[in-house]
């Protein structure tokens, strides 16, 4: 009961609420200090003293890049291989319209080194490398800092290095990391091996979003009955959810999984203008049209009935003034000039898809929706990474959700001009 | 059981599996194959082991279930 015994790092009690991850940012202008962060988060607990796989277990984490898979599972299967692994914590978030993992290396590095290094520990690794896109130059300088900052006083036998990637959609896929980071080549490689069997100098390489690390690196401290006391029994913990378009503020927000989707809303100021409809995970997404997503909650188990995914948890409200179609189309073609240029059925499949959304939003009165959906159904599943599945889903969802304002082009008519869908110009780094 | 699969970053669709295993690749309008991930036995597995010798890239594989 003596203060000191209070003090130690096993024993500091996690934030009781909301925010988590956010508590710890001091200040919009400039990263957390070293100092800060331990005096909001304690030190992690030394590597012997907790069984990280078991607490990740328990608690219930999964991955946060977007595919949603069981950390735990990861954590094991990379110890359990032949040689020392390493570990790759992934910052590069080519999605356009998420913004959560660049809010965590600029304003809270130490908290996403933290996870690295517990995760390090766990799997045996000596090797911890945070890839952040080359284009976000504050996160790498933040991140920088903060090693240098550390000294390796912290991090035991733990290496940290920030490396810099290109940027873009395909890039931050975890295979095209490991090529990139072995060969300088960032497109995604045929599996088997992944990247848990062969990695980063044939290692097995533990690739982890920088979000499931800082999460990590909070339940390494805290516990599982911490986590679990946010969010539901079966998606438990708290989510970094970035929102944007017709909202009065949008911007990354932390809210409990199972957040009813107009809590988040408000929570973002609020509607600016009558909405049209919500575009759900990403450009690797779905889209949802206003009445289906009106009682809709931050959950896997409430969005996949409605044909949606949580994904990277990234939102965007479209309101009237913009028509689905046409930012349809916009995106698809971003997404087309994203392919990796390796695979014949992305390369072409994504062309066409795009120019046939291009010709429907020039409002061609030309009806190539059969064509467009056997297109759609004929690309799934067969490029080397999963991005030809992840744009025919969002496509696919365009055709569904927007199906009157599709057959309102068909014959010539347009119900919104405005663009609101952050689509980024496709520069050279973007195509190959 | 085998099964066939093609690896689509060397395949530059020359299109031969499709003649050689008509029982499981298509292409499609590219020129790439669509492959029907059904097992291969008995003739259309002696097809599928030509077409995998005969792939200009080496992209066809016959891979056997682990």
């Amino acid at each position: 009961m003596t203060a000191m015994r209070a003090m130690s790092a096993s024993e500091t009690a996690g934030p009781p609420g909301l925010p988590r991850l956010l508590a710890g940012v001091t200040s919009t202008e400039a990263p957390t200090t070293l100092d800060e962060h331990l005096a909001v988060y304690g030190q992690l607990p030394p590597a012997g003293a907790i069984d990280l796989p078991g607490l990740v277990e328990a608690s219930g984490l999964r991955g946060l890049g977007g595919a949603g898979f069981p950390t735990a599972t990861k954590l094991r299967a990379v110890a359990s291989q032949r040689g020392r692994p390493v570990v790759v914590a992934n910052a590069t978030e080519g999605e356009p319209i998420s913004g959560k993992d660049k809010v965590l290396v600029r304003y809270l590095p130490h908290l996403v080194l933290d996870g690295a290094v517990a995760a390090a520990q766990a799997v045996g690794a000596r090797d911890a490398i945070v890839a952040v896109s080359r284009a976000d130059r504050e996160g790498l300088d933040a991140l920088s800092s903060a090693i240098a900052e550390r000294g390796g006083r912290l991090d035991k036998r733990v290496r940290l290095r920030a490396v810099a990637v290109p940027g873009g959609f395909v890039a931050g896929e975890e295979t095209a990391l490991i090529q990139f980071l072995n060969r300088g080549v960032a497109k995604p490689t045929f599996t088997p091996p992944l990247p848990f069997e062969r990695g980063v100098g044939k290692a097995p390489t533990l690739v982890q979003n920088v979000e499931t690390l800082a999460q990590l690196a909070l339940i390494a401290r805290f516990g599982s009955d911490w986590f679990r006391a946010v969010g539901t029994p079966d998606e438990p913990g708290s989510a970094l959810v970035t929102i944007s378009g017709s909202v009065a503020e949008p911007g990354v927000y932390e809210v409990a999984l199972g957040t009813p989707l107009r809590e988040l809303v408000a929570i973002a100021g609020g509607v600016t203008e009558h909405v049209r409809a919500f575009l759900v995970g990403g450009f690797f997404g779905s889209w949802l049209g206003e009445h289906e997503a009106a009682d809709a909650s931050l959950l896997e188990a409430d969005l996949r009935p409605r044909g949606a995914r949580l994904g990277a948890r990234a939102i965007v409200v479209l309101p009237t003034s913009a028509c689905g179609i046409c930012e349809t189309a916009r995106a698809m073609r971003y997404l087309a000039g994203s392919s990796a240029g390796q695979c014949g059925p992305c390369v072409h499949g994504l062309d066409a898809i795009a120019r046939s959304f291009e010709r429907l939003a020039a409002r061609q009165r030309l009806d190539e929706r059969k064509q467009l959906a056997r297109w759609i159904a004929q690309v799934q599943g067969r490029g080397a990474c999963r991005h030809p599945d992840g744009a025919v889903g969002f496509a696919n969802s365009a055709l569904r959700v927007f199906a009157r304002e599709a057959q309102l082009h068909v014959r010539g008519r347009c119900e919104g001009e405005r663009r609101v869908l952050p689509v980024p110009a496709l520069g050279v780094e973007a195509t190959r | 059981m085998k099964r066939v699969r093609v690896n689509p970053i060397t395949c530059e669709g020359h299109g031969l599996c499709a003649e050689l295993l008509p029982e499981r690749i298509q292409l499609d309008e590219w020129g790439f194959p669509i492959v029907d991930p059904e097992p291969v036995t008995g003739e259309a597995a002696r097809h599928a082991a030509r077409a995998v010798e005969a792939c200009p890239t080496l992209a066809l594989l016959l891979e056997a279930d682990s």
